[in-house]
């Protein structure tokens, strides 16, 4: 060392900033800066909210009736082949053309959409509480651990589309006289998707909660008296939200597919009652002549699920501690 | 690693028992009756008797007894007499009489054998299903490897997005857009699955392939959507393993340690799941097949649910459980016996 060493001592200045330098985070903001991070999780987030917001107001702004019969504008093409074929029956009146009853495309899209996303989001719901509610259970009670995991291992044995298929064709009939065609139908393909779907969620709650009921802080919490109903809710339910999310989101994603494979095969809602599935299986007789009747439910029920699965990937990058401090 | 074979052996029978049991009351309750089809000119009384002639006079446990008596003991023995007896494989054995005539289980719709006509759709929902099974294989292996050896890279990103693709666009939408592109648009392939058409020339072979391309590949997206993510997954776990870094200090190539050292490890959990899809080969795919037209057990169990058909409806998915249950155990199986660290007893 030939310079001389600096003046000022500076081990101590080092120990002198008893100012914070950063401004406290909480963990919320943590997982949101993350989360944006994520350009598949943005991006899908914000066309799932584009697709909700559409199909909620959509109807609002194109007041037409998706079951109002016009059969003297049937078979209409929608208003962009015109760019390609300018002898192509279009109109302004119909920008998605009209089906083989001259049922309006648009609003049919609309319509559809509404029933779509409301199955899933109910399906992904039930499924979700009675998946974290038995995971709950079975982990946090030693004693229902070992029936409720063995009940769980036999529904992942049931074969689950060809019992959905059963099911819906078996309890139609009832629930239709109770409930009327369409509130019957959403009934039971909503009860019947979430009975099917809830097993992994279930499995995964119960191993986070298996792991955080040894920690030191339910172990205080048992120790002034807290009845296991408030240590579930107050301490194990909040540290297991985001495996929950996680599996929310994929939910969601396979509870629309469900339901649009159901339609596709013939056994979902009514024939006058339009979902995406729906529509699509009705176009396929005819698309040779109309593919865009294929495409267009097809493409939303694709982008739909597509932007939920990427904001499922988001979520888990963004809720995971580990990848988060990246 | 025997006794927990064993074990899970004896225990997956009251599994199965009591699934088929749920079922069994679940078709009962069925709103359909077989005698819909009948004319209306046959009167009340002989329909009765029909009714009584197919079994359903009986209290339903009794009908269930039956089902089962039919399905686990008189089922495998004509299974036997038509292996020693017809078949090329074991047809060198003494021809066996097990099987001397007694009801089995008889489908509404057709009033012949449940069995026989599950037996004459299997090669069909075999021969799409398995090979799409194969292909995705062959297609996931190498994707997922690649990605999770060169991981974020512009491959990997692209295999990324494909998988997603390949996880949330329904089998009922690739499939009809296969159609209208290949079929409608192009005219290369044929939109319907012909399962009649026979092989025996290299021209009716290449008929053969045209007609399976699509069928195959829409299976074969969804398998390996989900195949390569696990592939990706478990790879990149092995990569920063300290044995890999000790297999590079030793001076090995870089082929060598990913496909020797890391591959071999990797494949544990993936071969796992391998053995866990497997049932939906048999299964088939109730969508697709339905797309293309493939006469297959999918759509067998689709048409058999419109036609009412219990029995059959009944069997297929009793079949389809005891796969599932079974290929269940063969995977936990094979994960202890590929690795050593995990023990069962």
């Amino acid at each position: 060392m030939t310079e001389p060493a600096p003046a000022s001592p500076a081990p101590i200045e080092a120990l002198k900033d008893d100012v914070p330098q950063a401004p406290p985070r909480s963990q919320w903001r943590d997982v949101w800066d993350q989360f944006t991070k994520h350009k598949g999780a943005m991006f899908g987030g914000g066309f799932l909210l584009f697709i909700t917001l559409a199909v909620l107001i959509g109807p609002f702004i194109w007041t037409v009736d998706p079951q109002d019969i016009d059969i003297r504008n049937k078979d209409m093409r929608p208003i962009y082949t015109a760019i390609w074929n300018s002898d192509a029956d279009v109109s302004w009146a119909k920008p998605l053309g009209s089906d083989q009853l001259g049922r309006d495309n648009l609003a049919q899209m609309i319509a559809g959409g509404q029933a779509s996303m409301a199955v899933g989001w109910a399906a992904m719901i039930l499924s979700l509480v009675i998946g974290a509610g038995i995971g709950v259970i079975a982990g946090f009670f030693k004693k229902l651990d070992g029936p409720l995991m063995r009940l769980t291992d036999l529904f992942l044995s049931l074969p689950i589309l060809p019992l959905l298929l059963v099911a819906v064709t078996l309890f139609r009939q009832p629930l239709r006289a109770n409930f009327g065609p369409e509130g019957g139908m959403f009934i039971l393909i909503v009860t019947v998707i979430a009975i099917t779907s809830w097993m992994p969620t279930a499995r995964i709650v119960r191993g986070d909660v298996l792991a955080i009921k040894e920690r030191e802080f339910v172990l205080a919490a048992r120790s002034i008296g807290t009845r296991p109903g408030k240590i579930i809710r107050r301490h194990l339910l909040p540290n297991v939200l985001s495996p929950i999310m996680v599996s929310a989101a994929l939910g969601l994603a396979t509870a629309i597919i469900t339901e649009s494979s159901l339609s596709f095969l013939g056994v979902g809602f009514p024939s006058d009652f339009p979902t995406w599935g729906k529509m699509l299986a009705d176009a396929v007789q005819r698309m040779e002549h109309f593919p865009e009747r294929v495409m267009l439910p097809g493409i939303a029920i694709s982008l739909t699920v597509l932007s939920v699965n990427y904001l499922g990937d988001g979520l888990r990058d963004a809720l995971d501690p580990r990848i988060r401090g990246r | 690693m025997l006794t927990y074979a064993t074990r899970r052996l004896i225990l997956s029978i009251p599994t199965l028992l009591f699934i088929s049991f749920v079922i069994f009351m679940l078709l009962q309750l069925a709103p359909g009756d077989p005698m819909a089809q009948v004319p209306l000119t046959v009167p009340p009384e002989v329909k009765q008797k029909m009714r009584e002639a197919l079994g359903l006079g009986e209290p339903p446990l009794v009908q269930y007894w039956k089902w089962l008596v039919q399905v686990l003991w008189l089922e495998p023995q004509v299974m036997i007499d038509w292996l020693t007896n017809d078949t090329f494989l074991f047809g060198w054995l003494p021809d066996t009489n097990l099987y001397n005539g007694e009801l089995r289980v008889i489908s509404w719709q057709t009033r012949s054998p449940v069995m026989d006509i599950i037996l004459q759709r299997i090669p069909q929902t075999l021969m799409v299903v398995g090979i799409a099974y194969i292909v995705a294989i062959l297609i996931a292996l190498p994707i997922g490897i690649y990605s999770a050896y060169r991981q974020y890279s512009v491959f990997d990103q692209a295999g990324t997005f494909v998988t997603m693709i390949g996880f949330s666009i329904p089998p009922f939408f690739t499939g009809p857009l296969l159609i209208v592109i290949f079929s409608v648009q192009m005219g290369w392939l044929p939109s319907i699955y012909d399962t009649t058409h026979v092989v025996n020339d290299w021209e009716s072979f290449k008929v053969q392939l045209q007609q399976m391309i699509m069928p195959v590949m829409v299976l074969a997206l969804q398998i390996t959507a989900q195949l390569s993510r696990y592939m990706r997954a478990s790879m990149l776990d092995n990569l920063n393993q300290d044995y890999v870094r000790t297999a590079r200090a030793k001076g090995l190539s870089e082929k060598i340690v990913v496909l020797v050292h890391v591959l071999r490890n990797s494949m544990i959990p993936v071969v796992t799941v391998i053995a866990l899809g497997l049932p939906a080969i048999f299964g088939g795919a109730i969508i697709t097949e339905n797309v293309f037209k493939v006469n297959g057990i999918g759509q067998l169990l689709i048409t058999a649910l419109f036609a009412n058909d219990l029995p059959m409806v009944m069997t297929l998915t009793f079949i389809f459980a005891v796969l599932i249950v079974l290929f269940n155990l063969i995977a936990d199986v094979l994960y202890g016996l590929l690795d050593p660290r995990i023990r069962y007893d």
